[in-house]
């Protein structure tokens, strides 16, 4: 599919790109269609997934859709990728996103505690969103910051050593930000 | 001798050290503050922000802020280093806004130091201690920072020599320290095999787990007719315990950038991939910025150096899959591909990234190539052992008082580490095991603490070296428990490629639940055996080749707990649930009502300043109650 011009990719390529910019934001576009004539362009996937779930926080049907349309790569491969990775996600989540670490220093250190903790005040398990939209809830392999276990993070803040009852001051203080702004 | 290479290297060498002398001239005092993910994380950027409003407040211009990276001693971070001009270093831990208002009133503007807040003590020993340590001239400036903490004099810094030194995003100050010497040197020399002939004698095997000698590997990838050959930094770091590579990704990137480009030469690579994980933003960020400076400075790209040599490089992200860290897998990341290994030979050296040659190696390997070019392969190989050169660096974690990155030589005993460096099990509780490898490794029992670390030993008693994951269990641990703990981080990565793999770890993962629970026969111990050996001869890669090791290992060593397990229905550590319960012991207990607030299910009962009691019907074992009691009354039985 490479080293093709974009005119003779299909011969509605105007109309299919107009459909993708009406799901993706200029940067990407920008970026797969920068990288759509290089060499090896099809390794360039995973960099564009992480670009759309950094923008929309998930990768949703519509959005791999003109992925692959603006990659010429098929949908199939393109989905086939997206669910092989942990990392990406396929829904959408919440406001805050909360990760517990149950890397090996955490899960010693009392992590599954810390865990359960989150799941009775939430509400809800693992890959799962709160009903408000507030927080959604992930377990990760080890942040990096053994040091500190049991860790979690809280979008992109990282807390430890936590217990139990840290998990409902953190929350606390969330949801205390959240209504401070809504009102 | 005069050659384009030493004219450019010497002209940008002058140029940052006449910048620096002049800023030396200055005579500032500097506040230096650790800013890596797991200082942030400890509350660094606090402590930064502190120094920031103090020093605007005060109006003084002779007072500066160095950001450096994290030293690895963990569990006193954030530490901050004050530097008086003239007076030694001194280093505090555990600094949060309020310590940041002593250290400056006291120590910055009096002059008067606050020994009780010094890093382990440090200020008290300052006489005795200083100087001592400095193991080569490598980690000199290490030294001049640090040698009087003891957490750090009984290491040997190589790989980290300057993490928690310099500025990890400034390039001048990692030229300050020799920075690019190395890569002078070789691109001086005008010969690859010099360098792999270096690297050959320093003995230095990967350290990504694998331990193959790189030498060897680079040679292997230099013998091919194909020309276009590709370098690739393993930074997937997938052990769910290890954190060294990003320590040095994030502490000191120029030195695995440079190990790197040195790698690239010496196989004839004209590219080089960063293979990050996603997980380490920081850590991308700053490889990030030292590709670009590097770059506008002439050391990446067309003509480095001057030599006409061309040599670019490029990051590409993981997406949480620990698979990709093997090496087949990981070509197939990057070539946009779901990461299933692929069957071995042809190895990554014949048929690589796009079928072409390739080498992959791990972040410490790379970061201990200029130490190597700058001080001889021989001196590198005389810090190891017979079989192994140099040092390797060990997150150690777990049940251990001092948490952090240690370095120690190949081969010093396990005991000097865990006791000697780390202090020692948390609580003083008595020492159960020592797992080394990750998932992929062993358990190490406490009777055999004096092993030495290194590739055979830890092997030969069912362990693995691994990537320098050190998990410290104490006799609160079960192994049975944390057994399975790897093997469903194993079940859950594995690939689905071959069934050994997919069906043995799910298979495993069932009878070692069964086994928790209660509700195992002695047979299914036979049968865990023979399924293990199955998977580990017959799966397609490493991953599922070495999924059974912590559960054959423990098995080895501490067959007793699981026949315990099965025919007692006891678990000694008390950890796992369904062999235990609560109870308050009624003359312990004060009343106090602790227990009561923090139930979840609200099955305590019990009168203010009387005697509490446990409704076991809805009791849910969740341990919260034994947790939140001060007064030692609930017992697990
Ligand atoms: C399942 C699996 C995961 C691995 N994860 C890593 C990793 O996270 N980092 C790493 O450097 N090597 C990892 N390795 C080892 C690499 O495949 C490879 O041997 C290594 O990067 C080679 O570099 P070295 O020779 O410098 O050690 C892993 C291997 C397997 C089988
Ligand atoms: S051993 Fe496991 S991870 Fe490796 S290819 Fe087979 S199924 Fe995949
Ligand atoms: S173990 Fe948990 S559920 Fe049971 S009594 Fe204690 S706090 Fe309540
Ligand atoms: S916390 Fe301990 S002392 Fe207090 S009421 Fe509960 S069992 Fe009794
Ligand atoms: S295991 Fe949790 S941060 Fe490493
Ligand atoms: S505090 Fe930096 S590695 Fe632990």
């Amino acid at each position: 599919m490479n080293h093709q011009t974009a005119t003779t990719i299909t011969d509605n390529w105007e109309a299919v790109r107009a459909a993708c910019l009406e799901v993706l934001p200029a940067h990407i576009i920008a970026f797969i269609e920068n990288n759509r004539d290089m060499e090896h362009s099809e390794g360039q996937l995973i960099a564009a997934l992480h670009m759309v779930q950094a923008h929309f926080g998930y990768l949703a049907q519509d959005t791999m859709h003109a992925v692959a349309q603006l990659a010429q790569i098929p949908l199939a491969k393109v989905t086939g990728v997206a669910t092989f990775y942990h990392y990406f996600r396929l829904q959408p989540r919440g406001k805050h996103m909360i990760s517990v670490c149950l890397g090996t220093a955490c899960y010693v250190k009392g992590a599954d505690k810390v865990a359960q903790r989150l799941m009775d005040e939430l509400g809800i398990h693992f890959g799962e969103t709160t009903r408000d939209g507030l927080f959604s809830l992930d377990s990760t392999r080890c942040l990096g910051t053994c040091g500190l276990a049991p860790v979690a993070m809280v979008d992109n803040q990282v807390y430890g050593p936590l217990t139990p009852t840290d998990v409902s001051v953190i929350l606390a203080k969330y949801v205390k930000k959240e209504k401070g702004t809504a009102e | 001798m005069s050659s384009p290479v030493t004219d450019f290297f010497d002209s940008l060498r002058d140029r940052v050290h006449s910048a620096m002398a002049e800023h030396r001239k200055a005579g500032k005092i500097t506040v230096q503050i650790g800013s890596a993910t797991c200082e942030h994380a400890a509350g660094s950027l606090d402590v930064l922000d502190e120094f920031t409003k103090h020093i605007q407040s005060s109006g003084s211009d002779a007072i500066e802020i160095h950001k450096t990276g994290c030293t690895g001693r963990c569990s006193k971070e954030p530490i901050v280093g004050i530097f008086v001009p003239g007076q030694a270093p001194v280093k505090y831990e555990r600094v949060n806004r309020e310590l940041v208002h002593e250290i400056f009133t006291k120590h910055i503007q009096k002059g008067c130091p606050l020994p009780e807040h010094a890093l382990d003590g440090s200020l008290d020993r300052q006489n005795l201690g200083a100087g001592q340590g400095a193991k080569s001239s490598v980690s000199q400036k290490f030294t001049e920072m640090y040698g009087d903490v003891s957490f750090f004099t009984a290491q040997n810094r190589i790989a980290m020599r300057n993490s928690g030194v310099l500025d990890p995003e400034s390039l001048e100050e990692y030229i300050a320290l020799d920075g690019f010497k190395a890569l002078a040197t070789v691109l001086g020399k005008n010969d690859p095999q010099w360098v792999i002939n270096e690297v050959l004698k320093a003995r230095l095997r990967g350290r990504g787990g694998g331990g193959f000698l790189t030498g060897k590997k680079w040679e292997l990838a230099t013998q091919n007719e194909e020309k276009t050959r590709y370098i690739i930094c393993n930074g997937d770091e997938g052990d769910p315990g290890a954190f060294m590579d990003r320590g040095m990704l994030e502490s000191d990137p120029f030195s695995v950038l440079e190990g790197m480009i040195i790698g690239g030469y010496a196989i004839g690579a004209g590219k080089g991939f960063w293979y990050i994980r996603a997980e380490y933003p920081l850590a991308i960020k700053r490889i990030q910025n030292a590709i670009d400076l590097c770059t506008k400075a002439g050391l990446l790209g067309k003509n480095i150096m001057g030599s006409g040599w061309d040599f670019e490089m490029e990051i590409r992200l993981g997406a949480g899959a620990f698979v990709c860290g093997e090496e087949t897998a990981l070509i197939r990341s990057i070539e946009g591909e779901r990461g299933q290994p692929k069957v071995r030979p042809p190895f990554p050296t014949t048929r690589g990234l796009w079928g072409k040659p390739t080498c992959i190696n791990n972040v410490e390997t790379f970061a201990n190539i200029t130490a190597i070019v700058n001080h001889g392969g021989e001196w590198f190989a005389s810090v190891g052992t017979e079989e192994s050169g140099g040092t390797k660096v060990f997150a150690l974690a777990g049940k251990v008082k001092h948490t952090g990155l240690v370095e120690v030589p190949l081969g010093t005993p396990l005991k000097d580490v865990v006791f000697g460096i780390g202090g020692g099990v948390q609580d003083d509780k008595a020492l159960k095991a020592i797992q080394t490898g990750g998932p992929a490794g062993g358990f190490i029992p406490a009777a055999m603490d004096n092993l030495a670390v290194d590739f055979g030993p830890l092997s030969k008693v069912g362990s693995i070296m691994g990537s320098g994951g050190m998990i410290v269990l104490s006799e609160e641990d079960c192994i049975v428990d944390i057994s399975k703990f790897y093997l469903s981080f194993t079940q859950e990565e594995s690939c689905g490629k071959c069934t050994p793999c997919r069906e043995g770890t799910t298979r495993m993962l069932e009878i070692l639940e069964r086994i928790t629970s209660g509700a195992a026969v002695l047979e299914d111990l036979d049968k865990l055996e023979r399924l293990g050996k199955l998977c580990q001869q017959t799966a397609l890669c490493g991953l599922g080749r070495a999924a059974p090791n912590p559960v054959l290992s423990s098995l080895k060593h501490f067959r007793d707990e699981y026949v315990e397990h099965i025919q007692d229905k006891t678990c000694r550590a008390k950890k796992c649930v369904a062999m235990i319960h609560f109870e308050i012991n009624a003359e312990a207990c004060i009343g106090c009502t602790a227990c009561v607030r923090n139930c979840p299910v609200n099955c305590i009962a019990g009168q203010r300043k009387e005697a509490h009691v446990i409704d076991q019907s809805r009791c849910v074992k969740c341990g919260q109650c034994f947790d939140f009691c001060r007064f030692n009354a609930v017992e697990r039985k």
